[in-house]
Parts: C-alpha cells; sequence; structure tokens
C-alpha cells in the first residue's frame, strides 16, 4: 500500500513535467501520424494502378515491420546525429507501413463494377479516385491509422533512445538509474502516461472514422 | 417542376467498328457495321464471349475500338472527350451499381451535378425520376442503396441513368441479377417508360425470351461480334436465318410467338355471367342457353369472384354468398398470350379470365383463341419474308 501512495506523491510532486511529456508525446505522434498517412494514401494510390505495384506494396510492408525499431534508430542516429529528426523519420516509417498495407488492401476491395459504373457516367479518373474509390476504402485505410496509432505510443518512447521528446525520457531516466530513488516509480509513470494516451487517442480516431464514414457503408 | 419533355433518341451508327486486343490473334469484335434506329430497343444477343458487351462499351468508348467510326444521330464521337460523351449517355449495369456511400438521391444527382446544373432543378428532377420509376420520392430520396431490394435497386440504375435525360440509353443485362418475378416486373416497367420516353436503347442479355420481350429489333451475334441476323423479335421466331439462330431460339419458337401478342390485341370470348344476388335459375337458364357447363360469378363492382358449375348453381340459395376463389386464374388486358397460355394450363376450366381496370371482369381466352393467334402470327411472318422486305416497320 506505501508503494501505491508513494507512487501517487511521485506523480504529483512533478505533475507539470509529466503533463508537459505527455503532451510532447502525443504530438510527436499525432504529426508523424498524419505525416505517415498522406504519405500512405499518395505511395498507395500509385501503387494499386497496378498488381505488381501492389504486391510490392504488401510485400514492402510486411518486411518494414520487421525492423527493429531500436534498430533503425541507431542507424539514423549515425546518419543525422541525435535529437528529434531521427525519431520523426523513424516514426513516419513505422506508421507509414500499415497504412500503406490498408489503402492497397482497402482499394482493391472496391468493386471494379463501382468503378465502371462510374466511369461510363462520365467521372474522370480523378474524380472516381476521389469521391469514390477513397471514401468506399475509407473505413479500411482508418483502421490502419488506428493500428499505427498504437504502435507509435510504444516506438515514440524507444525514440527517447534518440533524445526524441516524449515520455521515453523519463522510462530511461528510470532504467539508467534502478535500484536507486524513485527509478520504479519513474518507469511506471512513464509507462502508464503512455498506456493512457494510446487509449484516449484510439477512442479519438474511432470518432473521427465514424464521423468521417458515410451512413451508406458503416456498420451500423 | 422542370419542363416535363424529354429528349427522344438519336440513331447510333457503328462503322467498320474492329477492336483488337494486343497478343490475340482473333480480333473480339470483327469489322462490324450496324444502324441502332432512334428510338427503338435493339437487343444484342448472342453466346457468352461472342463480343455482345464490348461492341456496346464501345458506343460510350469504356472499350475504344482500334478502328471504324462511331455516329451518334449526326455526329462522329469517335474522338470526342470520352467523359463528356458518357454524360450524354445514360448506362445501367447488372446490379444497378449504385454508389453505397451516397443516398438515393444523390446517385441520382451524380450526372447532373457533373454537369453543373442548378440546385432546385437537380432537387426537382431527382423527385421527378424517383416518380417515374414508381418509387415515392419522400421515402427514397434519403436512403442508402443497402436499404433497398434489388428490384429498387435496378430501378434507381434506370433513373440514375435517365437523370440528364440522355438520348442513348445503354444497359448491360440490367436485369440478370434478380429474381424471375421482379425481372419480369422491371422489364414490364421498361417498355411503359419507353412508350413515354422514345430513347434509343441498346440492350446486351444472353436471355433470348428477354430479347423477344423487351426488343423492337434483335441482333444475333457470333464469335467477333459477326451480325448472324438482325431483325425484328417476329421475323427472327419466324424465319431464323441459319442454323446457329435456330439453336439460339431454342424449341418452342412458336411458343415464344405468343410473348409478342398482348390479350388485348385478340378477341375474348364471353362466358355465362351472374352477379352475387341474381336468381340462380335465371343464371342456369342463361347459360343453357348459350351451351355453358359454368358460371362464372361476379361482385357488385364487377370483379370475378369464382368459376360455379350448373350443378352448384341448383343449390338453394347458390347465389347468396358467394366466396372469392383465392386460386381463380385471371390474367390482365397487358399480359401475353404466354401468360394467359401458362394460366390456362393450370386451370381446370380450359379458359383464363381477363380482367381490365380495376380487376372488373373483360372476358375469357380460350385455348383455341391462342391457337388461331398462333397460325396468324405465322403466316403473317411468312407472307412478309416471300415480299423480301429488308426490314419490316417496328412493332407498335
Amino acid at each position: 500500500m506505501t508503494a501505491v501512495s508513494d507512487f501517487f506523491t511521485f506523480v504529483a510532486e512533478r505533475w507539470s513535467i509529466l503533463s508537459f511529456l505527455a503532451y510532447q508525446h502525443v504530438s510527436l505522434v499525432v504529426q508523424t501520424l498524419l505525416l505517415a498517412t498522406v504519405l500512405a494514401i499518395v505511395v498507395g494510390v500509385l501503387a494499386s494502378r497496378t498488381s505488381w505495384g501492389v504486391n510490392v506494396a504488401q510485400a514492402f510492408s510486411a518486411i518494414g515491420l520487421t525492423v527493429p525499431s531500436y534498430a533503425l534508430l541507431g542507424l539514423l542516429v549515425g546518419i543525422v546525429s541525435i535529437g528529434v529528426l531521427p525519431s520523426v523519420i523513424a516514426l513516419v516509417f513505422f506508421g507509414f507501413l500499415p497504412i500503406l498495407r490498408n489503402v492497397v488492401v482497402g482499394l482493391n476491395g472496391v468493386d471494379p463494377a463501382l468503378i465502371e459504373s462510374a466511369r461510363g457516367m462520365g467521372m474522370s479518373r480523378l474524380s472516381t479516385l476521389v469521391r469514390l474509390e477513397l471514401p468506399l476504402a475509407w473505413p479500411v485505410i482508418m483502421t490502419g491509422v488506428r493500428v499505427s496509432a498504437q504502435m507509435l505510443m510504444g516506438i515514440a518512447a524507444i525514440a527517447a533512445y534518440a533524445l526524441g521528446p516524449g515520455l521515453g525520457g523519463y522510462i530511461f531516466s528510470g532504467i539508467s538509474r534502478m535500484g536507486g530513488a524513485n527509478a520504479t516509480n519513474a518507469i511506471v509513470a512513464g509507462t502508464i502516461g503512455i498506456l493512457i494516451l494510446a487509449v484516449i487517442l484510439d477512442v479519438a480516431l474511432n470518432l473521427l472514422t465514424r464521423f468521417t464514414t458515410s451512413k451508406g457503408i458503416s456498420r451500423v | 417542376m422542370s419542363e416535363t419533355t424529354s429528349k427522344a433518341g438519336e440513331r447510333i451508327l457503328l462503322e467498320h467498328i474492329t477492336k483488337r486486343y494486343p497478343g490475340q490473334s482473333t480480333p473480339a469484335v470483327d469489322d462490324i457495321t450496324i444502324e441502332f434506329p432512334a428510338g427503338e430497343i435493339i437487343m444484342l444477343v448472342g453466346p457468352s464471349g461472342c463480343g455482345k458487351t464490348t461492341t456496346m462499351k464501345m458506343i460510350n468508348r469504356l472499350i475504344e475500338p482500334s478502328s471504324g467510326r462511331i455516329l451518334i444521330g449526326d455526329e462522329d464521337v469517335t474522338d470526342a472527350n470520352p467523359d463528356e460523351l458518357r454524360r450524354r449517355i445514360g448506362y445501367v449495369i447488372q446490379g444497378a451499381g449504385l454508389f453505397p456511400h451516397f443516398t438515393v438521391g444523390d446517385n441520382i444527382a451524380l450526372v447532373p451535378r457533373m454537369l453543373k446544373w442548378d440546385k432546385q432543378r437537380i432537387v426537382d428532377r431527382v423527385d421527378e425520376l424517383l416518380d417515374l420509376v414508381g418509387l415515392d420520392p419522400e421515402e427514397y430520396r434519403d436512403r442508402y442503396p443497402r436499404e433497398l431490394s434489388g428490384g429498387q435497386q435496378q430501378r434507381v440504375g434506370v433513373a440514375r441513368a435517365l437523370a440528364a435525360d440522355p438520348p442513348v440509353l445503354l444497359m448491360d443485362e440490367p436485369f440478370g441479377a434478380v429474381d424471375p418475378i421482379t425481372r419480369q416486373r422491371l422489364q414490364d416497367e421498361l417498355l411503359r417508360l419507353q412508350e413515354e420516353l422514345h430513347k434509343t436503347i441498346v440492350f446486351v442479355t444472353h436471355d433470348f425470351d428477354e430479347a423477344v420481350k423487351l426488343g423492337d429489333r434483335i441482333a444475333i451475334l457470333q464469335t467477333g461480334s459477326q451480325v448472324v441476323q438482325y431483325d425484328t423479335p417476329e421475323q427472327i421466331l419466324a424465319n431464323p436465318a441459319d442454323e446457329f439462330v435456330e439453336g439460339f431460339v431454342g424449341r418452342g419458337a412458336a411458343l415464344k410467338q405468343l410473348t409478342l401478342t398482348r390479350v388485348r390485341d385478340i378477341e375474348l370470348h364471353e362466358a355465362a355471367v351472374a352477379h352475387v344476388g341474381d336468381d340462380a335459375h335465371e343464371a342456369v337458364a342463361g347459360a343453357k342457353a348459350i351451351d355453358r357447363e359454368h358460371v362464372i360469378v361476379l361482385d357488385k363492382n364487377e370483379r370475378p369472384l369464382r368459376w360455379m358449375s350448373l350443378r352448384e348453381l341448383a343449390r338453394p340459395g347458390a347465389l347468396e354468398n358467394v366466396r372469392r376463389d383465392a386460386e381463380l386464374e385471371v390474367v390482365s388486358l397487358g399480359s401475353t398470350l404466354n401468360d394467359a397460355l401458362d394460366e390456362m394450363l393450370t386451370s381446370s376450366h380450359g379458359v383464363v379470365v381477363v380482367t381490365g381496370r380495376r380487376n372488373t371482369y373483360q372476358g375469357v381466352v380460350r385455348v383455341e383463341t391462342v391457337m388461331e393467334a398462333m397460325q396468324g402470327i405465322q403466316s403473317a411472318a411468312a407472307e412478309a419474308a416471300t415480299m423480301e422486305e429488308p426490314v419490316g416497320d417496328p412493332q407498335p
């Protein structure tokens, strides 16, 4: 019991720094997620135009996800030095992969008869993509975005290795002071903070998906 | 309301159209020249892979012809901007192809919006079209396609194709995915619409019976989109050009001609008639006078209730309380002779009752009448063939 109340005192005393780190963490994840989504949609749209493009995109997504985030960060630090930049690059890279796969799967899942009917009514290629294909693939794409968001929450913590912003720094400092005063408290506070943020972001993305998906195709 | 006058059809002319796919030795469509007259329904029929769909899709250039010319009206559209061309051509596919994320109203408004009509005109047009295809605008305008039955979706598909009032309509096996009863209803509706609209409709089907029912003209195609025969349904049934057509027409060509004639086109017979509450003895006497064994009993509003034999009528108070026979075989004036024959064969009387507006009694059709009509059609077709008329007038 003392450990628990001890932990709450720890958090209360460091509330302002913890909330600032939490804000940084979310901000990093949301911004890189946005960038990854835009990139994945552009690349996914281009890839889905040919069948080999679809295969390459899916293979790339699958293989890319096997790269350990720690290794990639280490590599990036060697190239672009430490700080925010390697964290951003790593997060965009990992966030990009699940979304790319879902963009390709989502666009592929659009009934070809619908596309033909759109073209047959005189809709241009671009307008068919924007008004028919992307809206129909949207729920699938958003599922990819939610998967990426969860993953990036965790990877952003590891980005602290490259001195990136966020709650990861707190966990790392706790680990390096293992056995010392408040070391466990720091690790637990960072971890729980990330868990809470992950849940909040997921709920927010879920609501966003609902509001941006037509009632004609959403699951009731 | 916007103006209700609609643009009538324009003729379509394909001149030496060929479609070759790279890597294939034989062309999918090999040098077809054919004219589709304005305001008619032209059915393209043939086995799968014969190139009928390819031929149709070259009209709106969903498939670009390798060579040849396409004219709509007097305008050469072979090199027109395909998107602009397609906005002037209605297009209906199997399963309707409605956008699932758009409401029914938004689906119908698609082409008018592309053509930048003003808002009020589009709103009026959507309601007008829903009315036209028999769907209540208030109820259906804001629904999503998945909330409609297959038949209703297909109706919306037709409404969407007609939205910008195009002179030409292309239909690619539109009724292939619905159940037989709904299909028959949709076919009847298309014929009713066409009576009002007089569009040029090119309709692809593999169902020869559908072609006979809907077509003013049928083009029977063979591999490579070779036109084997291009004629009215009457002519094709009576004088198939060769064995291929004969095989395609299938057995029972004579029976199929029955779908060409409506009940209202033949002479109906009088049956012995009695009304509820009449004197049964008089009814029996009346029937005997014209030599009938059965009497058809009508209610106050002239609607047929059931057949009664003379023996049943002999019972006291036989005409006091007559219950409706739910199984009574009835056809309407608009039914085909084929439908009438069908009903007759399931009836035990060898006749079928015909009703008109509000289901009022009109007369009966007998098997003999159907036979006579069939012989009439055949001899007329044979006469027309000996006169060597290239193409007869379309069926009224």
